[in-house]
């Protein structure tokens, strides 16, 4: 009893332990940032790996998406005789919710993971130390352009794969279904809120890509530096990742959509 | 080199098509391209009881979109209801004894304020308000029910 006691004080104290030293990670990271800015060449070899290669797997997982909302959709409003708002439940319910949120956990499981691993392996065959010795803050070359390429992906990343999504609905319901092509673009329009809506959603998908790379980064600058450590972190990048993007989509959904 | 202008076109390109898919969510999906913010008047019009009336409700003449509810808000003094329009800068030919009606949308659709234009000379300018005798309000259900209910128990 008295163990598990001391168990469970010893694994809070390692919580905030880590969440203390991912603060100042992020407070130095972010120190960081305007040398990436003057220094563009990083940015832009991050922003491939991170953005660019994520982008077909976003764009077809948009596709399928939007075309499976269509199809449950349809069959639920036609009930109704409403099938004309199959527009409005598919962009609602991708640009508020299921792009960023699908996005960020596909973002997570592709780019998040390689992150880790890719700065876990340097710290294990010591390369992040090596830089430390030439007096160069691998927080700075290292760290800094990969976070700052995570942030500008993630919101890119989520509204192509909303309006592919979009483009998806329309394929399945107007082609296949055949539910009016006017109605299906016109009621959309008609409900869908720029500054409410998409905006929001863009808010949203930059808060996912903040947290999502940050776990990310840090996770593999934390890991210990062996062959199983670097698995560990890789593991640990996507569940905490996935958790930490459903858990604040709930808040920010309370927040911005609670009131109505 | 090579690499460096390969990865640089494959990024730009990313980003051009990211910030695309914004611009097409923007104008294709959201109401941002039908409904613009300056070329407004604003009208107010006080009702008994605007029912399900709200913010960014649709304000209609003839069935096709003018404008759309601004604010809703309560008029201490008066008890009742006070609700501006925003209508469209180009649709300026209303007149000032124009009536507003709260209809609904289909059996369970949204409310919506109807305008209909009255013979007078005078059209709505900015900050014209539309006379309460001129304003019906929304037909509420239960009401319409009681009343119902109550002429046939009277009726026997």
């Amino acid at each position: 009893m008295l163990e598990w006691i001391r168990h469970l004080g010893r694994s809070g104290i390692d919580f905030f332990e880590k969440l203390g030293r991912g603060n100042l990670f992020l407070a130095r990271t972010l120190v960081g940032v305007p040398e990436v800015l003057a220094r563009p060449r990083l940015l832009i070899s991050q922003l491939l790996s991170v953005g660019v290669l994520s982008f077909m797997l976003i764009a077809i997982s948009g596709m399928f998406v939007g075309m499976v909302l269509a199809l449950q959709g349809y069959n639920t409003l036609v009930d109704f005789g409403a099938e004309e708002s199959l527009g409005v439940v598919v962009a609602l319910s991708i640009v508020r919710e299921l792009g960023p949120v699908v996005t960020a956990l596909l973002y997570a499981g592709r780019a998040g993971s390689a992150l880790t691993a890719e700065i876990g392996l340097m710290k294990a065959t010591e390369q992040l130390s090596g830089m430390e010795m030439m007096a160069v803050d691998p927080l700075h070359r290292v760290i800094a352009p990969r976070f700052l390429a995570g942030i500008i992906s993630m919101p890119l990343l989520a509204a192509v794969f909303s309006a592919v999504g979009i483009w998806g609905g329309y394929f399945v319901g107007v082609g296949l279904l055949g539910v009016d092509e006017g109605a299906y673009w016109s009621q959309m329009q008609d409900k869908v809120d720029f500054y409410d809506d998409i905006l929001n959603g863009v808010i949203k998908s930059v808060v996912f890509g903040v947290v999502t790379t940050w776990i990310a980064v840090f996770e593999g600058y934390d890991t210990i530096p062996t062959s199983e450590g670097v698995s560990r972190a890789t593991t640990r990048t996507v569940v905490h990742s996935a958790f930490a993007v459903l858990g604040l989509d709930f808040v920010l959904t309370a927040l911005m959509f609670g009131d109505n | 080199m090579k690499q460096t202008k390969t990865t640089e076109m494959l990024v730009g390109m990313f980003v051009a098509a990211g910030i695309a898919a914004l611009f097409v969510l923007a104008m294709q999906v959201s109401n941002l391209s039908s409904f613009n913010e300056e070329g407004n008047y604003t009208v107010t019009a006080r009702f008994d009881n605007i029912g399900g009336l709200k913010v960014r409700s649709a304000v209609k003449a003839a069935g096709v979109l003018v404008g759309r509810v601004g604010s809703v808000d309560f008029d201490n003094d008066r008890q009742v209801a006070v609700v501006t329009l925003h209508i469209n800068q180009r649709y300026n030919h209303f007149t000032d004894d124009t009536s507003a009606s709260i209809y609904t949308a289909g059996l369970l659709g949204e409310q919506y304020i109807g305008l209909e234009s009255g013979g007078s000379d005078e059209y709505l300018v900015d900050g014209s308000e539309i006379d309460e005798g001129l304003t019906q309000s929304a037909i509420v259900l239960e009401k319409l029910i009681s009343k119902f209910v109550m002429d046939k128990a009277s009726g026997k």
